[in-house]
This record gives structure tokens, sequence and C-alpha cells, in this order.
């Protein structure tokens, strides 16, 4: 028996994740190159300070790790909810996860009027899936486009995004500590330096410097990433609902939805906007054409427009291979 | 999902297992000595009508497949179509409550030509019915990602099921069916037809 499949992977996007976590680990290596050719150079106070670090953000990343899902609702003010609580948000999930054949995350709403939804834990096991009240009884939504949310936070947890993007952080993480422990150094332990580590005056701001440029480049290619992992949840989840359509619209309400709230929500729902299925932070655009470029630069989604073309083209390959499924092999 | 998969957001899709359905006949009799539980004769199978006009095709085929012997002697009874509230489509046949062997292999059928116009990945699970004396409603449940079943027992009209029957009929099921293991997985078909 032929079993043939509908789902054509998107080389572009795999292509392009490659090139970006090899850029990652690039920045990685040079780094930690850098940091062990600084320790050679044997100061201890500036061995002190990179051990600190690495030891600091190592560390934190493992905590937040471990405890996302019980961080992320507490920041968000969710609760979990039973069956028989919400037993249609638990229908359309038990149903996605049937088809395909994964853990049922724990379900959590949240109490936001912002329309919204998002998913985290380090596994499968351990995930939780979180919609906002706003998405559930103010968005306007019919059933087929919460399910298309709903598919592509799955797609979140099947992807394991939480684990990628902490492991990509962790580099920003460390450089991020080192700038401001080397900065604190230079303004405290300057006075008590003697003349017997000559070269300290130039190691720690050498240190800084690095530390800046690690973080600024592992920064965007960071984003860059998280925006990868957005439109790559996006296909997962229409190709799992086999309805982009539902997707796209369930995109356009969303975001509008964003635009129609009060700030004050939105900023405090900014910290959580990576694992967001739309971005709650709206960065101002169309002043100028270099202010557009530059915050999609900056952004951890993709804009609209990208996302909407990508689900479109998901649109006319489902349309495609089905008009003659048995003539493709 | 592999490693690699996970480093690139991939999401293979997950193909049925068909076979173990044959396992419903002789899981059936045992049903029935054991827990008193009949087959009603009704079957059916769900799965994830997709968007955009060629599903049409499949589904007119599958119909044909199912109704083609139809009219004659000791044939088919007529197959419904329905949607459920969930958007999945379900195809439900209709066969005496003695004609398990028969049920099966109409289901059988519809689930192999689904999967060879590709949609396996679409299908979501198929559910025969049984019935008690004092008409208690059961429903084996296959879960074609993990080739396993599992039991469900609607109870009343409100949203509750009896999960003290479902349990006994895993113990009683548990040598003839692949029942699931991870309790979990066992998700409540509501308003499933033909239950």
């Amino acid at each position: 028996m032929a079993t043939h499949t509908r789902y054509a992977p998107d080389r572009g996007l795999t292509v392009r994740m490659t090139a970006t976590m090899f850029l990652l680990g690039l920045v990685f290596v040079v780094f930690v190159g850098l940091v062990i050719g600084i320790m050679t150079a044997a100061h201890a106070s500036a061995a002190a300070i990179i051990l600190v670090a690495v030891i600091f953000g190592g560390g934190s990343a493992f905590i937040s790790l471990f405890y996302s899902d019980k961080i992320a609702l507490a920041a968000a003010g969710a609760r979990e909810v039973s069956p028989k609580d919400a037993p249609q948000l638990h229908g359309i999930v038990d149903r996605l996860c049937a088809l395909a054949d994964m853990d049922k995350p724990r379900v959590a709403i949240a109490p936001a009027r912002m329309p919204n939804a998002f998913a985290t834990g380090r596994n499968s096991k351990n995930s939780v899936l979180c919609v906002t009240e706003g998405l559930l009884y103010h968005s306007d939504l019919t059933q087929e486009e919460l399910e298309g949310v709903l598919a592509h936070e799955l797609s979140h947890v099947a992807h394991k995004d939480v684990q990628v993007m902490t492991y990509a952080s962790l580099l920003a993480i460390v450089a991020g500590l080192l700038v401001r422990f080397a900065f604190y150094s230079e303004i405290f332990g300057g006075g008590r330096r003697g003349g017997n580590d000559g070269n300290a005056a130039l190691l720690i701001p050498l240190i800084m410097l690095a530390s800046a440029v690690v973080y600024a480049i592992s920064f965007l290619l960071i984003r860059l990433l998280s925006r990868y992992r957005e439109l790559a949840a996006d296909r997962s989840g229409a190709l799992l609902t086999q309805n982009p359509s539902a997707l796209i619209s369930a995109l356009t309400k969303v975001s509008q939805g964003m635009n129609r709230i009060p700030t004050q929500d939105l900023r405090a729902a900014e910290p959580l906007n990576a694992f967001y299925f739309a971005p709650a932070m709206k960065l101002t655009r169309g002043g100028g054409g270099g202010g557009a470029s530059l915050s999609a630069l900056f952004s951890t989604h993709p804009s609209l427009e990208k996302r909407i073309e990508q689900l479109s083209k998901i649109q006319r390959e489902l349309g495609q291979v089905g008009q003659d499924p048995r003539g493709l092999k | 999902m592999g490693f690699l998969d996970t480093l690139f957001g991939r999401t293979k899709p997950v193909q049925p297992k068909l076979d173990d359905l044959f396992g419903l006949p002789s899981a059936a009799v045992q049903l029935e000595a054991a827990a008193g539980f009949k087959p009603t004769g009704s079957g059916s199978v769900s799965f994830r009508a997709p968007e955009g006009k060629p599903f049409a095709d499949i589904q007119k085929e599958v119909l044909e497949l199912l109704d083609m012997d139809n009219g004659k002697p000791g044939g088919g009874l007529p197959v419904e179509v329905t949607k459920d509230t969930y958007g999945y489509t379900w195809l439900v046949s209709n066969h005496l409550s003695d004609e398990i062997d028969a049920l099966v292999t109409d289901l059988h059928a519809v689930n192999s030509a689904l999967v060879d116009g590709g949609f396996g990945p679409q299908l979501l699970c198929t559910l025969v019915a049984f019935r008690d004396e004092n008409q208690r409603r059961l429903s084996l449940v296959y879960l074609y990602k993990r080739g396993t079943f599992y039991p469900f027992a609607p109870l009343g009209g409100g949203n509750n099921r009896d999960n003290a029957l479902e349990l006994q009929v895993k113990g009683v099921l548990g040598d003839d069916l692949r029942i699931e293991q991870d309790l979990t997985r066992w998700f409540p078909v509501w308003g499933a037809p033909g239950l």
C-alpha cells in the first residue's frame, strides 16, 4: 500500500533555520575561544567574573526551563481548568492531540481581555496550554479559528520550542551578564589594582566589549530564530487541522483585537511575548520605511503579512495535491 | 519526533495503523460473555476533512464503497455522513447487531480508502457501539495513531462518563485487544453519532 503523504517539508524554512542556528553556534564558539584566551592570560579577577557570569546565566536559564510552565502561568495569572470547567476547549485539544499523536498538555485560562494564547513547558509531559478569556469570549473567533490557534500552540509544544529557545538564549544571557559584571568591576575594582597586574586595565574593558558585541549579535539571531519557529508552528498547525484559512482569519482577528486594547494591558503582557500566538506589543510602523524594517529585525514574531503569505501557500498546496490524490507519489 | 525534527520545528505526519481493527470481532464475543454488552451493529469512522474542493471526491468515493452492496439481499444498510460540532466528519455504517464481521470489514475499507487517498494523518478514530440489556451505552474507540483501543461509556445526558464500567471493560478485554494504557489518552467523544 502506497502511503504517500500530503505533507511537503518546507526546505527553505529548514535551510534558513539551519543557517541561523549555525551562526548562533559560530558566535558561541568564537566567544568561548575568546573567554578561554582571556582566562589563560591568567588574570584572577577576570576569570572570576567570567565564572560567576556562566554560573548565574546557566543557573537562571536552567531554572526558567524547569519552571517555565509555572512561571508563565503565574505571570499571566492563569488558572488550570478541568474538562468539566471548559468542555469545549478540552474537546478541541483532545482531538488535536489524538490527530497529532502527542501527550495532552494541561489547559489553563488567563483572565486577560486581550485575545491571545501561549504554550510553555520544557517537554510535552510538563507543558501547559493557556488561552486568555479575551480569546474565548470577547474575540468572536469561530470554533474553527479557535482550533487553528490551539493547533499553532500545540505545534510549539511538539517542536519543544521552549527548550530550543532556552538553549539558544543561554549565550546571550551569559554575555549580557558579563557586560554588567565587567562594567561594575571596572568602576569598583579600579582603585584596588596594583602594579603587579599591568594588563588588567586592558583585559576587563576587552571582556566588556567582546560580550557586548556577542550579546548584540546573538540577540538578533535569537529573534530571527524565534520568527522561524513561529512560521514553523503556523505551518504544522495548519497541516494538522487541514484548515489554513481558519488560521489566517484567526491571525487577522487576533491582531486586530490587539490593536484595540489599552496600552497598559499590553505592557503587562510583554515579557511573555515570545510564546504568544500574536505579539502583545505592537511596534509602531508606517512612519519611515527604515523604522518598519528595524522593528521587523527585533520582533519575536514574523509580520502578519509573512505569516498569511506562508499559510496561503499551504492553502494552495492542499488544493493542488488533492486534485489528483492518486496521481502523486 | 526525532532530534532533527525538533531542531527544525517540523512535524512528521503520523500514519495510522489499521490492522488491529480486525481484533474487534473476537473482542465482541468476549465482551458479551464477560460483561453482557452486545454490538449494536453501528460503527463509525471519524476524520478531519481538509478544506478545499478535492475532498468531496474522496467522500463520494468512500460513500460508493460502503453502499455498493446496498440493495442486494443481505447487503449493507445505507451509510450516513454527519459532521460533529468539533468540525470532524463521521461516516456511520449501520449493520445488524450480529454482523460485526461485516461491520469491521466495512470500517476497514473506509479507512483503507482514506489512507490510500493520502488522508491517513487526518483519521481521528474509529468507534464501534455496544449496549447491554439495561441499555447502558459503551463504545470501543480505536486510536489509529497508537494502534490501541479504549472503552468510552457515556452516562446519562450530561457530560458524564461511567469510569467504573470503562475500567471493567479494560480488564475484560486486556487479552483480546491492545488497550491504551495511558489513561490520559482516553478522551471523551461526546456527541459521536451512532453511540
